[in-house]
């Protein structure tokens, strides 16, 4: 059986008197590719929060590589890499000095070998060509994928990706697909995707977790092309066949 | 864990043998004096990792660096994984990467053409005001209340402290060497004649400067960053008179009530001194009202109108004219308090040769 990299045991999120989800459990292996997915306000950014130790559920608990994430500690922090929706570079910076921050800050690498390792995790992501450049001078798809690169500088097991195709368009959308495919067979990297970009979702997950905001947590589990052909579940049909809810 | 290099010298070149790991916690000792070893050996480096049982990215990066720096190597004793982990990071670095984007500029060019692009913004705010009865729908009134509400009103505290003190301080400076000659009731005409011709006005353009002109150029820039100011224009409303046109409103609005909020508390501030040196009220402010004639007060108050819009269309510039980024914002913001103080500055002194002229 391979290894968990992820459990979440019973885990809620209350936000004042408005409950997004409760007693949420599942587990991520090491190796696949986990897809969270919903409809917009189901939780699905929530419950991302919560395992990269953002948001402290309300109640249960999320262990990431054996770590409550209540309370993250540095050395947990550095074995996960999380993408934000826009990728959340620094503007202030070139793409190559976004990337090599975290080495900066936690290696005790020389300001040469800094530059390798990032110029590197740069060419993975197929921005070799664009180190130079200020975030102000990127597209979105770039900004992501510079993003992944940053969330890849420290060499983590496991990465966190945050709405990875929203707002692009479906080439770009399809490269940074097969991007996280090439990463996972590459470099072994595990990931957890956020996601209700159905095409994306088909084709990079092994496993899913769908959230349903009136169901206020899971009402389904599995492989994505198995739920979309075999679900009988009619919120799970909608949501696969782009169906407005009755 | 950490990793050693053991560098042999033999006559077919420079053998460099690695043990334990090679990654990201143990490359960073043998960086530098690897790199030079594998210079020195110029196309005859053989690299040895048949000790080494794992590597990531990093190291790999490693490798290929010493690589490239001996002009090839060798690799021996390399597992299926290392090969792999080298040949991608060989590929990742056989893009070479763009040259950065210079930074700097010529430094009259640029300054003159933002002196120009400022006047032409001043011309433009001239035009829409002209075009303002005609376009009435596109002003949002409702802004021009709470505009003024903080531009004005959430200064008032601000405004009433430093008045105070700086009368304070003034009359208690210059008490001090007029009391050498017996002349301290004229503390009350110098001070009164300084603030209400001209740090009155001045102050209150500075606390303007720093509290609304940045706001202005920070909600401005962050609207051009979020492309708010693009739909504006798309919609085929003017940015101009939308959104330039309430703060310029309401700058004029305050400016004259701030100006002689510092004075009155300016002047409070020297009646207290100057009770401490022994005058009553009564004659401090009998005193004050024959140092002072109206065209003193009327002229501060004009003054006070002008630098308020100066200041006001400044920090709109300077915040619709903001680059691309969250830093364009600071930037912005940093521009308009800097620009605004500036213009101030410069309109004080043409308005002290105006007044001159005029005999005032």
């Amino acid at each position: 059986m391979s290894e968990v990299l992820i459990s979440a045991e019973a885990v809620s999120q209350v936000f004042g008197a408005r409950t997004i989800f409760e007693h949420v459990s599942f587990t991520v292996q090491a190796g696949e590719i986990f897809v969270i997915l919903g409809g917009s306000g189901c939780g699905k950014s929530t419950l991302m929060r919560q395992m990269i130790g953002l948001l402290p559920p309300t109640s249960g608990r999320v262990l990431v590589l054996g770590h409550d994430m209540r309370a993250p500690d540095t050395a947990t922090l550095q074995r996960i890499g999380v993408m934000f929706q826009n990728g959340a570079l620094f503007g202030s910076m070139t793409l190559l000095e976004n990337v090599m921050l975290p080495l900066e800050m936690h290696t005790d690498l020389p300001r040469d070998a800094r530059e390798a390792v990032a110029a590197v995790k740069l060419g993975l992501v197929g921005l070799a060509d664009a180190a130079n450049l200020q975030p102000a001078e990127i597209s979105g798809g770039m900004a992501k994928r510079c993003g992944i690169a940053r969330a890849l500088a420290l060499d983590p097991p496991l990465l966190f990706l945050d709405e990875p195709a929203a707002g692009l368009d479906p080439i770009t959308s399809a490269g940074l697909d097969q991007l996280i495919l090439d990463l996972r067979q590459q470099l072994g990297i595990s990931f957890v995707v956020v996601s209700h970009e159905l095409t994306s979702i088909l084709t990079i997950g092994d496993r899913c977790l769908m959230l349903d905001r009136g169901a206020r947590g899971i009402i389904a589990t599995g492989d994505p092309r198995r739920l979309r052909d075999e679900s009988t579940d009619p919120r799970v049909q909608a949501f696969f066949r782009r169906q407005a809810p009755a | 864990m950490t990793a050693s290099v053991d560098v042999q010298k033999q006559a077919g070149g420079v053998v460099m043998q690695f043990a334990g790991p090679l990654d990201l916690a143990s490359i960073g000792p043998l960086w530098d004096g690897a790199l030079q070893t594998a210079a020195g050996a110029k196309g005859h480096l053989t690299l040895d990792v048949n000790k080494v049982p794992g590597c990531d990215t990093a190291g790999a990066t490693l490798l290929a660096a010493l690589s490239d720096a001996a002009g090839g190597a060798a690799l021996t004793g390399a597992t299926e994984e290392v090969n792999a982990l080298l040949a991608l990071v060989r590929k990742a670095r056989s893009v070479p990467a763009n040259a950065a984007t210079p930074r700097t500029g010529n430094f009259l060019v640029d300054g003159a053409k933002a002196f120009v692009d400022g006047l032409a913004f001043f011309g433009e705010v001239a035009v829409a005001m002209l075009r303002a009865p005609a376009h009435r729908r596109e002003i949002p009134f409702r802004d021009v209340l709470s505009l003024t509400d903080g531009a004005g009103v959430q200064a008032i505290p601000l405004i009433v402290l430093l008045g105070f003190l700086m009368g304070l301080i003034l009359a208690f400076q210059s008490s001090i060497p007029l009391r050498r000659f017996g002349a301290e009731i004229y503390v009350v005409n110098l001070v009164t004649i300084s603030l209400v011709r001209e740090l009155g006005p001045l102050l209150a353009a500075v606390v303007l400067a720093g509290r609304t002109g940045s706001a202005f150029a920070a909600e401005l820039g962050t609207m051009v960053v979020n492309d708010e100011v693009a739909a504006i224009s798309t919609m085929g409303i003017d940015p101009v008179t939308m959104l330039v046109l309430p703060r310029l409103a309401a700058a004029l609005l305050v400016m004259p009530g701030l100006a002689l909020l510092m004075e009155i508390s300016g002047l409070v501030g020297m009646t207290l001194v100057m009770g401490v040196l022994g005058f009553p009220p009564v004659a401090v402010f009998i005193q004050a009202v024959q140092a002072t004639a109206l065209k003193d007060l009327v002229g501060g108050l004009v003054k006070a109108c002008v630098f308020g819009a100066a200041v006001a269309v400044i920090g709109c510039r300077t915040g619709l004219g903001a680059g691309l980024g969250p830093r364009a914002v600071g930037q912005a913001a940093t521009a308009a308090v800097v620009g605004g103080i500036f213009a101030t500055i410069l309109l004080d002194g043409i308005f002290t040769v105006i007044y001159f002229r005029l005999g005032w």
